[in-house]
């Protein structure tokens, strides 16, 4: 459920209400720009980041254009892209090959309780490739439809249908 | 609208990823607050995506919301953390910075104003120095002028011809001088009265047998030339020289009843 009465409260500047959303979101928001950076150090520094602008432009979210969440996870990866593009951060990562989220939690060891470890990694193991690529570009860089069939050389109807598969894999997953 | 369709159609997940036009989100929305199997179907999506992304979170990073209010107080906090006492330095600091810049300011018109009076000061000596200027100027020109004169005079070389009042003005009298070599003749007119206005002094080179007058030029200006000594060319071989007042530019040929003066030069007589 989205905690609309509590996103009311943020935008009238309640800190309470921003802690409980900070309680929320952020480890979602964390690990969304994790995938981008691959760096805990700079994605502790993009996330508080993320939540100061939470907090300064809070009165710019309205459900009319989507959903809370959406409107955090565009700008967690607007930020994470950005620190991708920074110059200290380039040096840093140029021999990084492309990565995407899925390095991570196959090389992940120890899970918070909030989340379905062995679901997770259970879910992971049966993904296809395609699926993996799918979930990175839509879910984790922000790609448009049009940007991840042309990427994956995919028809755009398919873009559609075929992330849609991929996702109530991972829901059958987690409900079971 | 089938609901079941729209919902198999992918679009929610795109939804949700924000991976739709704002267009197309608005519409979604609005599908949303109608059908709650959408709305359902949607946080579910949510949730999955919520955990999928939290399992790629390095750990949970609940402790960081302390780093991120206090920044949160430094950025708007200023006010509310500085006390009144700030403020009154502050009126204290605007006050004397108004005061001073009254008081620059009226530094800059004292200033002002005596660098007027300095420039108003320099034009007058300016002025008084370009009049002592030209009246040297003018005085050495004069002495110049006078220098000629004398050397003219002194000259051997130089004939000197009085003429002599006649009937219209007995008390006249003019001495030319006369150097043959350069073909110039100084009339020496001190002694001819004002010429009336309009009129003008025109002196003659005169032939005797028969006489026959040759025009030399006028005495132009006579009023204002101080010395009264007059430079004219005169390349005639004269006999005599003799000044009449004529009409202001001047005749073709003398008026002999305003005769002024007239004189023979000597060794022709």
């Amino acid at each position: 459920m989205q905690p609309d009465e509590l996103i009311l409260r943020l935008q009238q500047k309640d800190e309470k209400a921003f802690e409980r959303i900070y309680a929320l979101y952020s480890e979602s928001i964390f690990g969304v720009i994790n995938s981008v950076l691959h760096d805990t150090e700079a994605s502790e520094e993009v996330l508080q980041d993320v939540f100061i602008k939470v907090w300064d432009n809070s009165e710019s979210y309205t459900s009319k254009k989507g959903r809370f969440f959406t409107w955090l996870l565009n700008i967690a990866r607007n930020a994470a892209i950005d620190k991708t593009r920074s110059k200290a951060f380039k040096n840093q990562k140029k021999n990084l090959t492309q990565e995407y989220f899925v390095d991570i939690l196959e090389n992940k060891s120890s899970f918070t309780s909030k989340v379905d470890a062995i679901g997770i990694k259970k879910y992971i193991k049966t993904l296809g490739e395609e699926c993996k690529k799918v979930i990175d570009l839509l879910f984790f860089k922000g790609y448009t439809q049009k940007e991840t069939s042309e990427e994956l050389n995919m028809p755009l109807g398919t873009v559609k249908t075929r992330n849609r598969l991929c996702i109530n894999k991972l829901r059958e997953i987690l409900v079971n | 609208m089938d609901i079941q369709e729209y919902i198999e159609s992918g679009i929610l997940e795109l939804y949700v990823y924000g991976a739709l036009t704002q267009k197309e989100s608005e519409e979604v929305s609005a599908i949303l607050a109608q059908y709650p199997e959408v709305q359902q179907e949607v946080e579910q999506i949510e949730a999955a995506l919520q955990s999928l992304s939290s399992a790629a979170a390095p750990y949970n990073p609940e402790a960081l919301i302390a780093a991120i209010k206090s920044k949160l107080r430094n950025a708007d906090g200023v006010i509310q953390l500085q006390p009144s006492a700030s403020q009154k330095r502050a009126r204290i600091l605007s006050f004397i910075s108004v005061a001073a810049s009254i008081i620059f300011l009226i530094g800059i018109f004292v200033l002002l104003n005596r660098t007027n009076n300095l420039r108003e000061e320099l034009q007058t000596v300016e002025v008084e120095k370009t009049q002592l200027e030209s009246k040297l100027n003018y005085s050495e020109e004069a002495l110049q002028e006078t220098k000629e004169i004398l050397a003219v005079i002194r000259d051997p070389q130089v004939t000197k011809v009085p003429l002599a009042g006649q009937q219209v003005a007995p008390e006249a009298y003019v001495n030319v001088f006369w150097d043959k070599t350069s073909n110039k003749a100084y009339i020496d007119a001190m002694g001819l009265p004002e010429p009336p206005e309009g009129f003008v002094y025109q002196v003659w080179s005169l032939r005797l047998d028969p006489l026959t007058p040759t025009s030399m030029g006028l005495l132009e200006n006579f009023s204002e030339d101080e010395n009264k000594v007059f430079e004219l060319e005169n390349p005639n071989d004269s006999q005599a020289f003799g000044i009449t007042l004529e009409p202001a530019g001047g005749s073709e040929t003398p008026t002999m009843e305003q005769l002024y003066t007239l004189g023979v030069v000597q060794g022709n007589a």
